[in-house]
């Protein structure tokens, strides 16, 4: 990608658009210019309005304000068939095909040719050959979608967008589900399509593949065009340190850590070797000591719900070790991780956390209550005591411990789940996104909370996709990056500058080696 | 497994008291509705039905309307506080009548085919059908069958095994435990009793143990109970296995009752009765928060809407009225109909 | 389409195995009843047509995802129709089978607008037009049947037959594998039909590609209806006169005719061609039953048994195919949940 790249034709531009949800905006002015023969990839982390600029793009949300022009005429899609019929066309992250269904039969599904006798198959084969040999794939298209990989499955929803007269093909996250040939794979179809003149949108989260395949990069934070450049111009450290909203600064600066103050941990509580997961993790070691916090660093897709959920027994490894106080444990269940001591505060409150129609003191104290088995209840007076308690002391706003959890904000749910694990009275405890929702006052008190559970001797793990957060909390920190973990930082090494510098140019460690 | 310590937390600072209320309004707030329509119906009752609550005595037994629902309803409640259960965990249990004609049909063949002491046919009835639950809980809990396709195999097959344990003969059934069980020993029928008993019992049970908490939970939100170290599978298992129980006892106060067990006809179409009375007593078809007490009061209604009806038509008649209630209910319970039939009403209120 | 050995066909293929074992049974064990004989051949079909054209309907509903539980009321309830404006009102015979097909449909109708628009549960609404059409049946004549013997319409109604060498075929073997042909018709050539496969292997991806999804599902309670109404004109053939309590609970057996002949209760693969197997199983069944003079109790037994069986195969079959669990360890514990994607 060395040449000097003429300067492609515009295919779609975006200008000044906008687009706000009740109580947030979600697109602030941005621009966007997808053009001819181009891979341009789209990134940013959470909240940066990737997903709200990809609909607007493919006619799923009208936007509030701003131009969209196609090949110099504006436009207004107003439905994904609308977006279609016009030439975008777009092939998501989860396969959106019918999966028992022929591969020929999805990819004319809802515009079967027709004959005189009915639908004429013998057609439909012959052209879903043809659209397959475009992205010079060969393979039986009256075989059942579900039969073959997801790799496969994808390449057949691209078929479909195609066969639509695409000029602009979207691809959201196509790589999550793919191994690295299969990656191969993809990229050499869409070499090919780019040659042929279509323009590509490449929403993606994994930095090799972004370098690897696209043109153009754009990067978006909390709703604001940060800028967008030629792939070939941008170090990937800059890069980085766009998408955080940081300046990477030359001089490695000191640690910005506020407590420094020592916390000797013991031998490690837990301890993990080689542990994996085919298409959730590449083998990792980890150890995890008491009264110390771990942090887990990485952009967002890198893996870090995937370690936590590996740890917490919700997937189940396919390699590796876990050794809990020398001796060996399996967590292959999440009611087996709990009896080892263990507690897992999820991400996403709405389906992995609260049962929404229960009170505030029910979704409390039920991992406590879950513990101690059918027989040996928790009277009322104690339930009551503990749902106050956890109140008070985390702030769940909230007019009564008996209200239901779903009429609390995001916030308050995430904290009264908070409550539940530390009602569990777990040695370690694993955080993800603790501070998500939360209004900055209370971030600091989770924060401050976090410290205060690691000197009573807890260990925690601390997920955030907010570097000072990570930074100010951890004793350690693990580096992520495109699922798997390329570096650790130890105490005197913690700052946001060494951990963006890791997810930049760290590698991953063999299983088999130790951790540093 | 070690002691379990909470730590110890400093209040934060942005903290305020929260308040000891009384949330579970809303919990009875969702009994008026069956309490509402039972009020009415009794009204109904009141005005159109002479005598209809005339209570008299005979021979040491009370008589009379009032006295009649409550013997038939104790069967129906048996089954909706089973079902109750079943549906709160997030399934449904379409072989309850099934599984009361099987219980009827092995009491009757025991008892009066093969001439077994009372008590023995008694509690192989009840065993086959907390058997016949636990099949429907292993196939849902363990082999993650879906509930509708799990319970119909027995919703089909039991009833056929029923009828092949009866055989042909009519088997009369007899004897001073069975008509203690059909009758009124006590005054007031035993039918009756036994079901408001269960009811109270599975009340106790559910709200004294922590069992209530783990089916709302698992019905509630399976994954976040799954990561919350709930035994999810257990907890669906036991339901099934419950509905099974209750449906069986069901099945054996019917054949107390009528002296005998018809296999093919006993408790048709019961099991949508249990899920109707269920419903309307405020548990949702999707799981979660469930109420017995309004299971019984979904189940009394349907019994005393029933009766009324036959005092005036052949009881067949009772069939459109309750398709009408299952649609009503149903739609009341429709997110979708409640935005767009009933919102635009409250706005031309308002 | 060429044949092969996949998800979709082995279920039908299990179906067929099933079916040939059964009647090589019923031939080896009945041989001086004539098994082999062309005539119990006929009768294998002619004896569940009525059942089978109501499964054909049935069919098309649970591909699409769905379920029909009143089935077996509009069945009685076209019956009573029939009966009720001949007999009472003096219509044309022929006036009156179409009308009771009318009102077949617009129970399937209300069926598919309640589940479309009001997004409530298939099994609930359509149990309470269970409870409607039987309700509204019984009330017709007071829960009486109306005897059709005496119209003369009826009469040779009843004794309409083909002979074909000296095979006699009924009337409704004939309508049912009329039914049966334009079954596989609609499912393999229209587009309607194509959608119904779509929306019963996903009914989201069938929405974000624009597949007409309110019209087909409307459409397709409403052909189970109106085929139900059909199936009670058929009847007629057989017993000419409108009963309110016929049918009671042969919703069941038209399921377990679906599933049986290889469509998973979920919807999404299956054939007609496969429902028209499940019925000759169930009828088999019945067969040997009756001519080994077994309780017919056992007739219940063995459907529900293999029901199970096939429900269990088809759970297998989606478990190794997403390759979630080896095969033995279906049998422990095994709560992995699907890898996430992304974060």
């Amino acid at each position: 990608m060395g040449t000097r790249m003429p300067d492609s034709v515009s295919l779609l531009q975006l200008r000044n658009v906008q687009k706000a949800f009740p109580g947030v905006v979600a697109l602030d002015d941005v621009d966007f210019t997808a053009r001819r023969g181009e891979v341009h990839a789209l990134m940013g982390e959470n909240g940066a309005g990737k997903s709200t600029l990809i609909k607007v793009l493919t006619g799923a949300c009208r936007r509030d304000g701003g131009q969209m022009l196609l090949d110099g005429k504006p436009i207004d899609p107003r439905s994904p068939m609308e977006a279609q019929r016009l030439g975008i066309s777009t092939v998501y992250q989860e396969v959106n095909l019918v999966p028992t269904l022929s591969v020929a039969e999805n990819i004319f599904l809802g515009r079967q040719p027709r004959n005189w006798r009915g639908i004429d198959w013998g057609q439909i084969h012959r052209r879903a050959e043809q659209a397959l040999a475009r992205l010079n794939l060969s393979i039986d298209v009256s075989r059942q979608l579900s039969g073959y990989s997801i790799a496969i499955q994808q390449m057949v929803a691209i078929a479909r967008a195609l066969d639509f007269e695409a000029k602009l093909l979207v691809l959201d996250e196509p790589t999550s589900s793919l191994d690295a040939g299969e990656v191969r794979q993809l990229f050499a179809v869409m070499r090919k399509l780019k040659g042929d003149g279509l323009g590509i949108i490449f929403v993606s989260h994994f930095l090799d593949q972004v370098y690897d395949i696209s043109n153009r990069i754009t990067v978006l934070r909390n709703g604001k065009l940060v800028g967008e450049y030629r792939t070939a111009d941008l170090p990937r450290g800059q890069l980085i340190a766009r998408m955080m909203g940081r300046e990477l600064a030359e001089f490695e600066g000191q640690s910005h850590r506020a407590n420094a103050g020592e916390r000797q941990g013991a031998g490690p509580m837990l301890s993990v070797r080689g542990l994996g997961r085919v298409g959730s993790m590449q083998p990792f070691d980890l150890d995890l000591c008491q009264g110390e916090v771990v942090g887990l660093a990485g952009l967002l897709g890198s893996g870090r719900t995937e370690t936590a959920r590996l740890l917490f027994g919700i997937d189940q490894a396919d390699s590796g070790e876990v050794r809990i106080n020398s001796g060996e444990a399996r967590l292959n269940s999440p009611r087996a991780a709990i009896r080892h001591g263990l507690a897992f505060c999820p991400e996403d409150r709405k389906t992995s956390g609260i049962i929404p129609e229960l009170s505030v003191r029910e979704n409390i104290v039920l991992a406590l209550q879950a513990r101690k088995g059918i027989f040996k209840s928790l009277p009322r007076k104690q339930q009551d005591e503990i749902a106050q308690r956890y109140i008070r002391a985390l702030g769940i706003s909230t007019p009564h411990a008996e209200q239901a959890i779903k009429n609390l904000s995001g916030g308050n749910q995430q904290k009264a789940i908070l409550a539940r694990w530390l009602a569990s009275g777990p040695r370690l405890l694993i955080l993800d996104e603790p501070t998500r929702g939360i209004d900055v006052g209370a971030k600091a008190d989770i924060q401050k909370l976090t410290l205060a559970l690691v000197e009573q001797g807890m260990a925690v793990v601390f997920i955030s996709s907010e570097l000072e957060e990570v930074v100010r909390v951890s004793d350690r920190v693990a580096v992520l990056r495109d699922r798997a973990i390329v570096g650790e930082l130890g105490r005197e090494q913690i700052s946001e500058q060494a951990i963006m510098k890791t997810i930049a140019e760290g590698a991953p460690a063999r299983a088999a080696e130790a951790a540093p | 497994m070690t002691d379990v310590q909470t730590p110890t937390i400093e209040p934060l600072a942005s903290s305020p008291a929260a308040g000891r209320g009384r949330g579970r309004s809303s919990q009875w707030t969702k009994l008026l509705w069956p309490l509402l329509g039972l009020a009415l119906l009794l009204l109904v009752d009141l005005v159109w039905v002479p005598n209809f609550f005339r209570i008299g005595v005979t021979e040491g037994r009370l008589t009379g309307t009032p006295i009649e629902i409550f013997r038939w309803s104790g069967p129906e409640v048996l089954l909706a506080v089973g079902m109750t259960l079943v549906l709160a965990t997030g399934g449904v249990d379409l072989s309850v009548g099934a599984i009361m004609a099987l219980s009827g049909a092995v009491t009757a063949k025991l008892a009066a085919g093969l001439q077994w002491p009372p008590w023995g046919a008694v509690l192989s009835a009840l065993g086959a059908s907390a058997a016949a639950g636990a099949w429907n809980g292993a196939l849902v809990a363990l082999l993650d069958i879906q509930p509708i396709v799990a319970t119909l195999v027995l919703m089909v097959a039991g009833r056929g095994i029923a009828e092949l344990i009866s055989g042909a003969a009519h088997l009369k059934v007899s004897g001073t435990l069975f008509s203690a069980l059909g009758g009124s020993p006590l005054g007031i029928p035993t039918e009756g009793l036994v079901g408001f008993g269960m009811f109270a019992a599975a009340a106790a049970f559910t709200r004294l143990t922590s069992t209530g908490l783990l089916i709302e939970a698992t019905g509630g939100n399976r994954t976040a109970s799954r990561f919350a170290g709930v035994n999810v599978r257990a907890v669906t298992f036991l339901a099934y296995a419950f509905s099974g129980l209750c449906a069986g006892l069901a099945g054996l106060l019917q054949t107390a009752d009528l002296h005998g067990a018809d296999a093919s006809k006993m408790g048709l179409y019961w099991e949508l009765d249990a899920i109707l009375a269920a419903v309307i007593g405020g548990t949702a078809l999707t799981g979660g928060r469930f109420s017995l007490l309004g299971a019984v009061l979904g189940a009394v209604l349907i019994v005393t809407l029933t009766t009324t009806i036959q005092t005036k038509v052949p009881v067949e008649y009772a069939l459109v009225p309750k398709a009408v209630v299952v649609l009503v209910v149903c739609l009341l319970q429709s997110e979708t109909f409640r935005q767009n039939a009933l919102a635009p009403l409250r706005r031309r209120a308002a | 389409m060429k044949f092969r050995l996949d998800d979709k066909s082995l279920p039908v293929l299990a179906t067929l195995v099933v079916c040939v074992l059964l009647y090589t049974l019923g031939a080896v064990v009945f041989y001086q009843n004539n098994f082999l004989s062309l005539q119990v051949l006929e009768l294998l079909f002619s004896s569940e047509a009525v059942l089978g054209i109501m499964a054909v309907g049935m069919t098309f509903v649970i591909l699409s995802g769905g379920i029909d539980l009143s089935v077996g009321s509009v069945l009685s309830l076209s019956t009573m129709i029939v009966a009720m404006l001949v007999a009472k009102t003096h219509w044309h015979p022929v006036m009156a089978m179409l009308a009771a097909l009318a009102a077949g449909a617009a129970v399937g109708l209300i069926n598919g607008a309640l589940i479309q628009f009001f997004e409530l549960p298939p099994f609930l609404v359509t149990l309470a037009t269970l409870f409607l059409a039987r309700g509204i049946a019984l009330w017709m004549n007071h829960t009486d049947r109306i005897s059709l013997d005496s119209d003369p319409f009826f009469r040779s109604f009843t004794r309409l037959r083909v002979s074909a060498g000296d095979v006699r075929i009924y009337l409704r073997t004939i309508v049912f594998l009329v039914v049966v042909a334009c079954g596989v018709f609609v499912a393999r050539t229209t587009r309607f039909g194509r959608t119904v496969y779509a929306l019963g292997g996903s009914e989201q991806a069938s929405t974000l590609m624009g597949l007409p999804v309110a019209r087909t599902k409307v459409l397709v309670y409403t052909l189970s209806g109106m085929l139900a109404a059909l199936a009670g004109v058929v009847f007629l053939s057989d017993t000419p006169s409108g009963d309110p309590t016929v049918a009671v609970g042969w919703e069941l057996n038209a399921i377990a005719a679906v599933v049986i002949g290889g469509t998973p209760l979920s919807g999404g693969v299956g054939s007609v061609v496969g429902t028209l197997l499940g019925t000759v199983i169930l009828a088999l069944i019945y067969q040997i039953i009756s001519n080994g003079n077994l309780d017919e109790a056992w007739d219940r037994i063995f459907n529900g048994l293999l029901l199970f069986a096939f429900i269990a195969m088809q759970k297998l079959l989606t478990r190794l195919r997403a390759g979630k669990t080896p095969p033995l360890a279906i049998l422990r514990h095994a709560s992995s949940s699907p890898v996430p994607v992304g974060e």
